[in-house]
């Protein structure tokens, strides 16, 4: 099939950047998103051109590099009948032949573009720093069994936890807000018995740090939910707005 | 080029530095014999890890709790991309939560059968012992494995194990693993024992004095090369599975950390190891870039048949019960569908071979859950295996709910790796490997399950240990940036990357990647010979040669650059399939993962020949384009009885 392509080509995080059109032939309906991308690839080096530039690694849905706006949806997941799934798990059969794509980054403050189509996703890592974890440090851990969790708890534990921290939900928010991927983690540890000691502080310090980190608010648009690859819920962040209340109430830092 | 013949070995066999004394009391034992470092003085040395996976994240983060000064390098953006991410299935441990007759003895037993009698016996006991701490630390980090109704934890079976012993988080536990032990590496990072080096790749390893001293990074964003100098270096970073272009692996898993390792002295073992995994969705044409696997827990409820007539393409549902080749279940009726990985893919292949294919390509074979759901209800096979399912469906289109699965090998894991000792050392003192880059515990074939296992085991339980009695025996480094190794480190680097930017030949980096991969899955894939194995050793060293001649790398050094980095990777690859291709020819028997058509019983199974390589192979590098030396570390059993592997 063939494809029209425009995609945001910037040479590195002061150039201003802009569109470029690309046409492509003879991709193949059964061929990832990714792999598209790639038959570009070998035609600009063939042409002599840069080609370009975008993250991925597992190609397989799960390490969240992967991270391309694709017309103005993250992931490209609106086509009927899938949804929820990563650009690399996109397929081009769910494509028209002849079809316009348009490809760009992420696009937030707090993910500032490095080159093309790959940005800056530090801010995430940084925000687990300030707390998205529980203090228990090699050889300190009682045996595994000793303290029973309830299926209930842990699988909402698990649902919180499936998080690949690509970044799809503030790509989605108008205020490119990084609720959603916050709340995962804070939900996840207070769902735990054994994220129960330190869970006021670290609600307090990691909404803190994403605040710092030049993240917009949250107007409850859902945009998040619905981009997320993983399914995350917009309970979750209904979840970390009471676990932040209660921390208030308690005098959390 | 390496040529069979030329190969010395040394006389000289490997020091293992197996600590004497019955098996169960080794690492008690050795951990009471080994030095220590005192709390106020390891912050004074300074430790190198390369990798961010389970194995590396787990040991940097255990390295700054102790009080080290650790350094970790990664070329993702993020520690919580490593390709552990990946894993899907579980974790071993010898909990016997279930009651079932496990331990550690049996844990330990069925590693070094599984691995078919090519393991380090003294390794792979600790390995089962520590096996229980991990869950136990997992479980304390939050991670959520999947649990009972009671709260406690769920165990399920696994490919080769007659026990429930593995643990699991939905179909994603390399996730969760990895999350735990990456959110142990940010709390350390916060603290400030560990620095993190996002988006660097190490391209050389610096020796001084005989010791491991120093890397050579190069930034991948602004191409910046940077010398980094410490009192140890770690090698956490993955297998090699990559050379085959088409694996399982992550796009970026690479060699080149391991390889400049060996090109600077450290031996490389069991090349000819590399396991190709059972489960993974066939290719679907040229475009392909790499296979995605399908968890083998799938093996539990799914039935794996083909046509009985050859030819036959009817689609699934309109091939009648009789007329379907359930051939895992008819050869092996004790152990069925979950038969070793090695033993599955072979069955694959050979039913493929003779016509039986399915899929509109004929490559693949059928994984069914019909019985399962009429058995169990579609809600139970959903929850168990939701994710892959849908997984399946969003890159063949195909509803597995529905129809059967379509599966077929791929290359999925390097049992192979650095050689290392007991301490998890390499022969170069002061340089560590762990993880899946090292060759230790899994002998010809790793059993489902256990590359968690010894990733986490090697960087929680083990190297925090060994390292320690390593610094206390050594003291400090002496290594300093003047010193001629650093720059000659440097100077190779770049001249490297300087060669690969001005060919400015007309094939592209991926042209050449897919010709050698092509080479190693034909020839020193899922079945080797003696023709094909040499036919391999002549053609690799042709591809490399028309790489240096003729391949395009666009765009300069001092900016992020892709095909740089392929480039670089691709270039190594194309050395280590060579010695791929070498240790597989030098190994005349058939072990594991390694089949040689030539020494087959007469059920067609692998053939070991225990009196002429009972031996881990273990090359030393000796020059460009040169043939390496071999030497070799005699593989002893005391406590498990070799034997002729069954699984019928």
């Amino acid at each position: 099939m063939k494809l029209h392509l425009k995609i945001w080509r910037q040479k590195n995080a002061q150039d201003p950047g802009g569109f470029v059109d690309y046409d492509l032939d003879g991709v193949s309906p059964d061929s990832s998103f990714l792999e598209m991308l790639d038959l570009l690839n070998e035609e600009l080096i063939a042409k002599g051109q840069e080609p370009v530039a975008f993250d991925h690694d597992c190609r397989e849905g799960i390490c969240g590099m992967c991270s391309l706006m694709i017309n103005g949806v993250p992931h490209g997941q609106d086509r009927e009948p899938i949804k929820q799934i990563t650009a690399c798990q996109l397929h081009m059969r769910h494509f028209r032949d002849g079809e316009t794509v348009v490809i760009e980054p992420w696009r937030a403050r707090a993910f500032p573009v490095i080159k093309d189509l790959i940005v800056d996703r530090s801010a995430f890592d940084r925000i687990i720093q300030a707390g998205g974890y529980i203090s228990v440090s090699t050889g300190s851990a009682p045996e595994a069994n000793a303290i029973p969790i309830g299926k209930k708890d842990a699988d909402k534990a698990m649902d919180a936890a499936a998080c690949i921290g690509c970044g799809a939900c503030v790509a989605a928010c108008p205020n490119a807000s990084a609720m959603l991927f916050v709340g995962a983690k804070v939900a996840q540890l207070s769902y735990l018995p054994q994220g129960q000691i330190e869970r006021y502080d670290r609600v307090v310090n990691m909404v803190n740090a994403m605040d710092a980190e030049g993240f917009g608010g949250c107007t409850n648009t859902g945009e998040c939910e619905a981009a997320c690859p993983k399914e995350i819920s917009l309970d979750f962040i209904a979840r970390m707005n009471s676990e932040l209340i209660k921390a208030n109430l308690k005098g959390g830092r | 080029m390496m040529n069979i013949d030329e190969i010395q070995v040394a006389e000289e066999t490997l020091n293992s530095a197996v600590p004497k004394g019955p098996i169960h009391e080794k690492w008690d034992q050795h951990r009471f014999e080994m030095k220590l470092v005192s709390p106020a003085n390891r912050r004074k040395f300074t430790i190198i890890v390369v990798g961010s996976g389970l194995a590396g994240a787990s040991a940097a983060a255990s390295l700054g709790e102790m009080g080290y000064n650790v350094h970790c390098f990664f070329y993702q953006d993020s520690a919580r991309r490593a390709h552990s991410v990946a894993a899907q299935g579980g974790i071993n441990a010898a909990k016997n939560y279930r009651n079932d007759g496990d331990s550690i003895f049996r844990l330990f037993y069925d590693t070094v059968k599984g691995g078919d009698y090519r393991s380090r016996e003294a390794n792979v006991y600790r390995l089962a012992q520590v096996s229980n701490a991990i869950i136990d630390q997992c479980v304390a980090q939050g991670v959520p494995f999947a649990r009972e109704y009671g709260g406690l934890l769920a165990n399920r079976s696994f490919g080769g194990a007659q026990v429930s012993r593995t643990f699991y988080a939905r179909g994603q536990t390399g996730q969760q693993l990895l999350l735990g032990a990456y959110q142990a590496l940010q709390r350390q990072a916060h603290a400030g024992t560990v620095k993190l080096y996002p988006r660097t790749e190490m391209l050389d390893l610096i020796i001084i004095n005989g010791r491991a001293q120093g890397i050579v990074t190069r930034n991948m964003v602004t191409g910046e090369l940077k010398t980094y100098l410490g009192d140890a270096v770690v090698l956490a970073t993955g297998g090699y599975g990559n050379a085959y272009f088409l694996s399982t692996n992550a796009k970026g898993s690479n060699a080149t950390a391991i390889w400049r390792a060996y090109k600077r002295g450290a031996y490389f073992a069991n090349p000819c190891f590399v396991q190709i995994h059972p489960t993974c969705i066939p290719p679907s044409g040229e475009h392909q870039s790499k296979l995605t696997l399908m968890s083998e827990s799938l093996r539990n409820d799914g039935r794996i048949w083909v046509p009985r007539r050859a030819g036959d393409t009817r689609p699934p549902n309109e091939i009648p019960e009789e007329e379907r080749y359930y051939y895992l279940e008819e050869k092996y009726p004790s152990f069925g569908n979950l038969v070793p990985r090695d033993v599955a893919s072979r069955n694959a292949k050979a039913v493929v071979d003779a016509g039986h294919g399915v899929g509109e390509l004929r490559n693949g074979v059928y994984l069914d859950f019909k019985d399962a759901i009429q058995r169990l209800g579609k809600e139970v096979i959903k929850d168990r295996y939701g994710n892959l399912f849908d997984m399946y469906t969003s890159i063949t289109g195909e509803d597995p709910y529905e129809t059967p699965m379509r599966i077929y090998p791929a290359v999925h894991y390097t049992m192979g790796g650095l050689w290392v000792d007991y301490n998890l050392m390499s022969n170069i003192p002061g340089l560590f490997v762990i993880g899946e880059a090292n060759f230790s515990d899994h002998g010809a074939n790793r059993l489902g399950a256990s590359a968690l296992m010894q990733g986490l085991a090697d960087g929680y339980f083990i190297l925090p240990y060994t390292l320690a009695n390593y610094l206390a025996q050594a003291g400090p480094g002496d290594a300093e940036m003047s010193h001629s190794a650093v720059k000659d480190a440097q100077l190779f680097v770049q001249d490297k990357i300087d060669k690969l930017l001005s060919v400015n030949g007309k094939r592209s980096v991926l042209h050449f990647h897919r010709e050698l991969g092509k080479v190693l899955w034909d020839f020193v894939g899922m079945a080797r010979n003696d023709e094909g194995l040499r036919h391999a050793l002549k053609r690799i060293p042709e591809i490399r040669a028309e790489f240096w001649e003729d391949v395009r790398v666009p765009g300069s050094a001092a900016d992020l650059n892709q095909s740089l980095e392929l480039a670089g990777r691709v270039a190594d690859f194309l050395e280590l399939g060579e010695l791929l291709a070498l240790d597989a020819l030098y190994r005349t028997e058939s072990c594991g993962a390694h089949f040689r058509e030539e020494s087959q019983t007469e059920e067609g199974e692998a053939l070991r020949d225990d009196e002429n390589f009972s031996f881990v192979s273990a090359w030393e590098f000796t020059g460009d384009d040169q043939t390496p030396r071999l030497h070799k570390e005699p593989l002893v059993f005391e406590y498990v009885k070799l034997s002729q592997r069954s699984y019928k």
